[in-house]
């Protein structure tokens, strides 16, 4: 199994160069890359036919056969394709004027219904609404109980009813909004399989009884090929409104999401990352392209970045950037990276990261970063503040109070110089950017720290060492070559 | 209803995809090969393998000179079939036993632990459920409303408990009550959080040691994994890492009885080995029953 299509086009396309041009063998030989990629990744087979048929004509102009570097362009096409069939652009969840609004989630069992259920009431209560969740999943024992537990984490109420009657529970919790004030129903119900005719008969009953303003249908991002078939029933029998995916936060190419839109034509709202009542995000088609493509989420590390750089960390930036670089900072840093769910998974979103992690085994050694710690907590409050004055009797004193040789407290040393020297550059940079306006540049100033907490994160552990497989880049300068690789992806966009 | 019967029944859809193809006129050109190849990738047997199997068949059609659709249907199924690992002991027949049962979330964990612990005891079986799902909300309710359908006692701690614990407590109370099949629930959870992965070990480890000093003499543990018949290419990862972090003992398949084709099991069983203990193919309990690679792949290919 391969794990980026980019990497792999590019293979076969540069083998090709030297031909001064490609013809449409070459183009029908990369062809053959997509369409296993896309079928790995779980879109439908019909599906890729299709796509493949299309974006080979739009490979086959002379615009691209004759380019210098036809392979990024044949990625790109691809990739613009794909967002186009996801969907182009972002689509909001868009409530009435009418009150309550009705939501109503439909799906296959096991989809994650109930999670969907209580995650969105929890995103539509941070947007200010008073969402009420019905409990109409009557069949799986204790469902309401579940959807009752998590309501009441995220301080949301449950309308139960009599727990046998799924249209009369979700009429009674529109009469209860009413009654109660609560503006938005979600109406969770029980998983059915779209052969099922009688509990489809259910669905279009509950649809029918409480006319609900939006059908939601949870997929499960793992779903294979038979997702055409399950999707294309509940669009004919519930025409939902939309798709929330689920379960995303795993490393399921979620092809399957892909095969819904191009199926069914219904739009993906939402998608699932997380077990936490917060991990719902709007879905964004040029992202799930670029992750069916395997090639990497750049900005998801940013906004991901971004989410963990609370006030007090853009404090500390500011601090950082004026009295420079201490170990302190560099144990928040490495902490805040444990945070984000720890090195594979950052590298794991960059692109080649999967490639690289692959082959070190599919995982990092993450013990580094504890490594680090226990030297750090070893050093006294004058060393960290200011870890010029550690000196060889202070790196041997180090290295015994945490278990370490000279030559880890020596790396560790190594790494917060690269990274001090960073922290210089990017001082002299804002002071450039502030200087031009002779006050504070605000604006420009904050852009800037709300992201440099994140990156600078990056380098806090010892990237020279943890991606020492990746291409052989050597030593040095590691932490500054993947800023300008991501620099460079974010110019892309 | 035997198995053959409910297998093919549940299969139905896809072995008239298979069908289809088979049901060409004349002669075996390339687009039937290419059909052929098709419908596999379209049971979600994973394109690299849906390649494979069609390359093999149509060397041994070559070599054997098969020219006909019952003929190259017969040496299909013998060739799915092949890739299933042999049946090994049955976790659940096999007394005394302790079978862990994982997946990701949302695979139909709880409602197999219910279905097999009605199904055993129902045929006189001692068994013993643990609840050691502590985090999804009312897992531990949803089991015990299965409990109390088979009769079996279900051991259980309070929500965000260690689940490690509550194996040390089902198989105190296995040993005290001597039931000698022990069925523990736990947290669905994705393969790719190392922390859950690790957490799960421990709660294997911890089970493995406890079920060693049994004092009614030791009891061998197994753990399976319960994967969804409509997932796709992603369940091979799963697969992996789990038997990597945990060291599996077989599969169940569930939710065999929609349109899906389950073709994930062949990626699965043809990369390691595993046996599949069991597949549902209903939602009534008697609906998950032994597997025969076999009858699988008879049915999934069709004909007599």
């Amino acid at each position: 199994m391969f794990n980026s299509l980019s990497d792999r086009l590019t293979e076969t396309l540069d083998r090709l160069r030297g031909k001064g041009k490609l013809t449409e063998a070459d183009i029908t030989s990369a062809m053959r890359d997509i369409r296993m990629a896309l079928l790995e990744a779980d879109v439908n087979f019909k599906v890729v036919r299709d796509f493949v048929a299309a974006t080979k004509e739009r490979c086959m102009t002379a615009e691209v056969l004759e380019s210098l570097t036809p392979a990024q362009n044949v990625v790109k096409i691809v990739l613009d394709e794909l967002t186009e069939l996801l969907g182009g652009t972002e689509s909001k969840l868009v409530l009435s004027s009418r009150i309550p609004n009705v939501i109503m989630l439909v799906g296959l069992q096991g989809s994650g219904k109930t999670t969907a259920a209580a995650k969105l009431a929890y995103l539509l209560k941070k947007q200010g609404k008073s969402p009420l969740l019905a409990a109409g999943d009557v069949y799986r024992p204790a469902a309401a109980d579940q959807l009752a537990t998590l309501a009441g984490e995220i301080g949301v109420p449950v309308f139960r009813g009599d727990g046998a009657h799924p249209v009369a529970i979700a009429e009674g919790a529109v009469r209860e909004a009413v009654d109660t004030m609560r503006d938005v129903v979600i109406v969770d119900t029980a998983g059915r399989l779209q052969i099922d005719e009688q509990m489809m008969q259910e669905a279009v009953d509950i649809k029918r009884a409480v006319k609900p303003d939006q059908v939601l249908m949870v997929v499960d991002a793992m779903t294979g090929q038979d997702i055409v078939n399950v999707v294309s029933t509940f669009a004919e029998r519930t025409d939902f409104d939309g798709v929330i995916i689920s379960k995303l936060d795993g490393d399921a190419r979620g092809g399957g999401a892909l095969s819904v839109r191009a199926v069914t034509g219904k739009p993906i709202k939402f998608a699932s990352v997380g077990e936490k009542p917060d991990a719902l995000e709007v879905f964004s088609p040029e992202r799930m392209a670029k992750r069916i493509l395997g090639m990497g989420d750049v900005i998801g590390i940013i906004e991901k970045a971004q989410e963990m750089a609370d006030a007090e960390q853009i404090e500390a930036a500011e601090r950082m950037l004026r009295d420079g670089f201490t170990m302190n900072d560099m144990l928040d840093q490495m902490r805040a990276v444990k945070k984000m769910g720890g090195m594979s998974k950052i590298l794991g979103m960059l692109p080649g990261g999967q490639k690289a992690l692959n082959q070190m085994g599919g995982s990092m050694d993450e013990g580094i970063f504890d490594k680090n710690e226990a030297m750090i907590l070893s050093m006294t409050k004058e060393e960290r503040d200011r870890p010029s004055i550690i000196n060889g009797q202070r790196r041997a004193r180090i290295a015994r109070g945490s278990g370490t040789n000279p030559s880890d407290v020596n790396a560790l040393m190594k790494q917060w110089g690269e990274m001090n020297k960073m922290m210089g550059r990017m001082r002299s940079m804002t002071n450039q950017m502030s200087g031009g306006r002779g006050k504070k540049g605000k604006k420009g100033k904050r852009g800037k720290k709300m992201r440099m907490p994140g990156l600078p994160g990056m380098g806090g552990m010892d990237m020279n060492q943890l991606m020492g497989g990746l291409g052989g880049r050597g030593t040095g300068g590691s932490d500054m070559e993947l800023l300008r690789q991501m620099e460079q992806q974010m110019k892309r966009k | 209803m035997g198995l053959f019967d409910s297998l093919k029944r549940g299969l139905e859809r896809s072995r008239e995809a298979i069908n289809e193809v088979f049901y060409f006129g004349g002669e075996v050109d390339e687009g039937f090969w290419e059909d052929l190849e098709d419908t596999l990738v379209m049971a979600d047997m994973g394109a690299e393998i849906s390649q494979q199997v069609t390359d093999d068949l149509r060397d041994e059609a070559a070599r054997r000179n098969l020219t006909t659709a019952p003929a190259l249907r017969r040496a299909l199924a013998e060739r799915l079939e092949r890739v299933f690992a042999a049946p090994a002991a049955d976790p659940f027949r096999d007394t005394p036993s302790c079978v862990l049962f994982v997946g990701i979330n949302g695979a139909g964990k709880t409602t197999t632990v219910g279905k097999i612990a009605s199904a055993e005891a129902a045929r006189g079986g001692r068994v013993v459920i643990g609840s050691a799902d502590t985090f999804r909300a009312a897992a531990i309710e949803q089991l015990d409303v299965w409990g109390q359908r088979a009769g079996v006692p279900v051991v259980k701690r309070e929500r965000g408990s260690d689940p490690a614990s509550v194996c040390f407590d089902v198989l105190d109370e296995a040993e005290r009550s001597g039931r000698d099949l022990v069925l523990i629930d736990t947290a669905g959870r994705l393969h790719t959080s190392p922390e859950l992965m690790r957490e799960l070990a421990k709660v294997v480890n911890v089970t493995r040691k406890r079920a060693a000093s049994m004092k009614t003499g030791p009891m061998a543990v197994r753990v399976i994994l319960v994967i969804d018949a409509a997932t796709g290419q992603n369940g091979l990862n799963q697969a992996l890492e789990f038997n990597e972090a945990l060291g599996l003992d077989g599969i169940i398949l569930t939710k065999l009885d929609g349109t899906a084709k389950g073709g994930i099991a062949f990626a699965v069983a043809a990369r390691l080995k595993l046996p599949i203990v069991r597949v549902g193919v209903g939602e009534q309990v008697d609906d998950l029953q032994a597997f025969d690679a076999h009858d699988f792949a008879r049915a999934l290919v069709g004909g007599e």
